[in-house]
């Protein structure tokens, strides 16, 4: 039988702060966003005071003071080396692992010959526990979509004690009856109103649902989860993450930008960034769209621009697509308003090695091989953002905050964790 | 009470350790192929277990009779089951500090090791946990640390 399991770690953001600062512990922990704008992870106890996702800081910032919630910014280098761990601690369970985003992975665990799977879970859970600190829930279902289900329960039924097994039959149905259908992974508030027009409200009713209704309703993708959620399996393990269609870096500015040297730079900056990402999987662009735009919470004139540059053989050089962002910047910019946001996006990726050469002025590839190889080699040594093109700027007023952002406590030798020796 | 966390994970540690294998060669063969051992990968022999093992600065000289001095890089292996005697970095009332773990006594004791401290109270009602067992430091005789 096909067995899926879904782990992911609770609370996640906050679980990873509170594995380095102990004072953390038993109290309430929000992280916020990029810019510290808003909360995109809470502790239970958070939870409890109302703090919702999404909530923008702005609106708690008495309510965090008055309750003693602890405010973080994000720290996605720690968050990213404990989520790489936990999944080696995987792999240990599960000869399939497929890792579905920074704080969820599913397993396949098909084929344990008669284990006790649910066993077999707790022991993960613990282990993932003990060895890198954060705690999990884990889903089992004979689909993704009962995993991820089973993993919904886990975390919303303390009583199961954070493993959830859905393989039998009629177990399932009986918790499924229990279970909003807007909680179903892949059924979203649009669907769910549809739903709820033909009085198909949980988990139980859509699992139910007439295959040809399902699909006229909710589309192929519908009919789709249905036939997971009867534990047929329509969706396989992807393992090797799946070639990036697109790649983009964007990002709010710590204050408004309404100059054109401070735009030009702040676009090389997040440039220099798209090409450090290509280069890391191996991608290469040839059509780079850039943009800016205000902020709908500003009052004052609003304005958007978008321009796509096509390139004349897909790069990933940072000077090559530089010089192209920079040429979109000058051609769309207009002066008299506030920006609050820019972005680059590579589209239409391909694999670098790959590349089409033009006929006529090509790129001299060996120099800038060479060149980009000595940028990437000084910045992974010395850590990112040592060399950049002088274009990106060296101050950067503009640059996201990250005021209460705690330490890079696994990754950078100056930031370590410190035990106390003293008396 | 003294209320030391449960270890639900017994097993040792475990270690890969990568084989480095010659590469092929066209003509002669050296002499010294069959005299070719592995070469020492010494972060598989301090850090056994990647996922479970973290970096922790020392301050302080409290266990400076263990050989640990201020400013030593522990390597913290947390899939170390805590035994009597181990160097462990403890959480005492929400603060990390560094002691000897010892269970030979009706509860565990944690301990300084510097002849020159007093001996280590832990209050009675103090909230005790093992964050991870310290597998060994790192400590610099010259240059850069």
């Amino acid at each position: 039988m096909t067995v899926f399991a879904l782990v992911d770690g609770n609370s996640f953001y906050c679980s990873c702060e509170r594995v380095f600062d102990p004072r953390l512990v038993g109290r309430p922990v929000i992280v916020l966003s990029n810019n510290d704008g808003c909360a995109v992870a809470r502790t239970p106890e958070a939870k409890a005071l109302g703090i919702r996702m999404g909530h923008p800081f702005f609106l708690i910032r008495d309510l965090c003071r008055d309750h003693g919630v602890a405010v973080l910014s994000s720290n996605y280098t720690l968050y990213g080396d404990l989520s790489a761990r936990m999944n080696e601690v995987y792999g240990l369970f599960s000869p399939h692992v497929e890792v579905y985003s920074i704080d969820e992975s599913f397993l396949d665990l098909s084929g344990m010959g008669g284990r006790d799977l649910a066993a077999h879970a707790r022991e993960l859970r613990a282990t993932v526990r003990q060895w890198t600190g954060i705690p999990t829930c884990v889903g089992l279902g004979p689909t993704k979509v009962l995993a991820k289900l089973a993993n919904w329960l886990a975390k919303h039924a303390p009583e199961l004690g954070g493993v959830c097994d859905l393989t039998d039959p009629p177990r399932r149905l009986e918790a499924m009856a229990r279970i909003p259908v807007a909680e179903v992974w892949g059924v979203g508030p649009a669907s769910v109103a549809k739903l709820d027009g033909i009085g198909c409200r949980t988990a139980a009713d859509l699992a139910g649902l007439d295959h040809a209704l399902a699909r006229r309703l909710l589309t192929v993708v519908g009919e789709r989860i249905v036939y997971e959620l009867q534990g047929l399996p329509c969706l396989e393990l992807e393992e090797v993450a799946p070639q990036r269609k697109g790649c983009a870096v964007t990002r709010m500015f710590s204050r408004r930008v309404d100059d054109l040297p401070t735009m030009l730079e702040a676009v090389a900056a997040h440039t220099t960034r798209l090409a450090e990402k290509l280069r890391h999987h191996g991608l290469a662009t040839d059509v780079l769209t850039v943009f800016f735009h205000t902020s709908t919470h500003d009052q004052g004139p609003q304005h958007g621009a978008q321009r796509t540059v096509h390139l004349i053989e897909a790069t990933n050089d940072t000077l090559a697509l530089l010089s192209a962002a920079r040429a979109a910047v000058e051609a769309i910019w207009r002066e008299g308003f506030r920006y609050s946001k820019a972005g680059v996006m590579g589209v239409g990726l391909i694999r670098a090695e790959e590349a089409q050469r033009p006929l006529f002025g090509a790129l001299d590839r060996e120099r800038s091989a060479r060149l980009i190889g000595a940028l990437d080699a000084v910045n992974a040594r010395w850590g990112r953002g040592t060399l950049v093109p002088a274009a990106a700027g060296l101050k950067r007023p503009w640059a996201t905050r990250f005021e209460r952002r705690s330490p890079r406590y696994t990754t950078r030798l100056d930031e370590l964790p410190v035990a106390r020796a003293r008396g | 009470m003294f209320p030391l966390r449960q270890r639900e994970f017994e097993s040792e540690a475990v270690a890969t350790l990568p084989l480095v294998l010659e590469g092929l060669c066209a003509g002669f063969p050296s002499p010294a192929d069959d005299h070719v051992e592995e070469q020492i990968d010494l972060l598989a022999l301090l850090m056994p277990n990647r996922p479970a093992t973290f970096l922790w600065r020392v301050d302080g000289h409290s266990m400076r009779d263990a050989g640990i001095f201020h400013g030593d890089l522990l390597i913290v292996d947390r899939s170390l089951v805590p035994r009597h005697g181990d160097v462990v970095v403890a959480t005492v009332n929400g603060e990390r500090s560094l002691k000897r773990l010892w269970l030979d006594g009706p509860r565990p004791r944690l301990a300084f090791e510097n002849a020159e401290f007093p001996a280590y109270p832990v209050p009675e009602e103090a909230e005790v946990d093992v964050w991870g067992v310290v597998r060994c430091n790192v400590h610099w005789l010259a240059g850069r640390r």
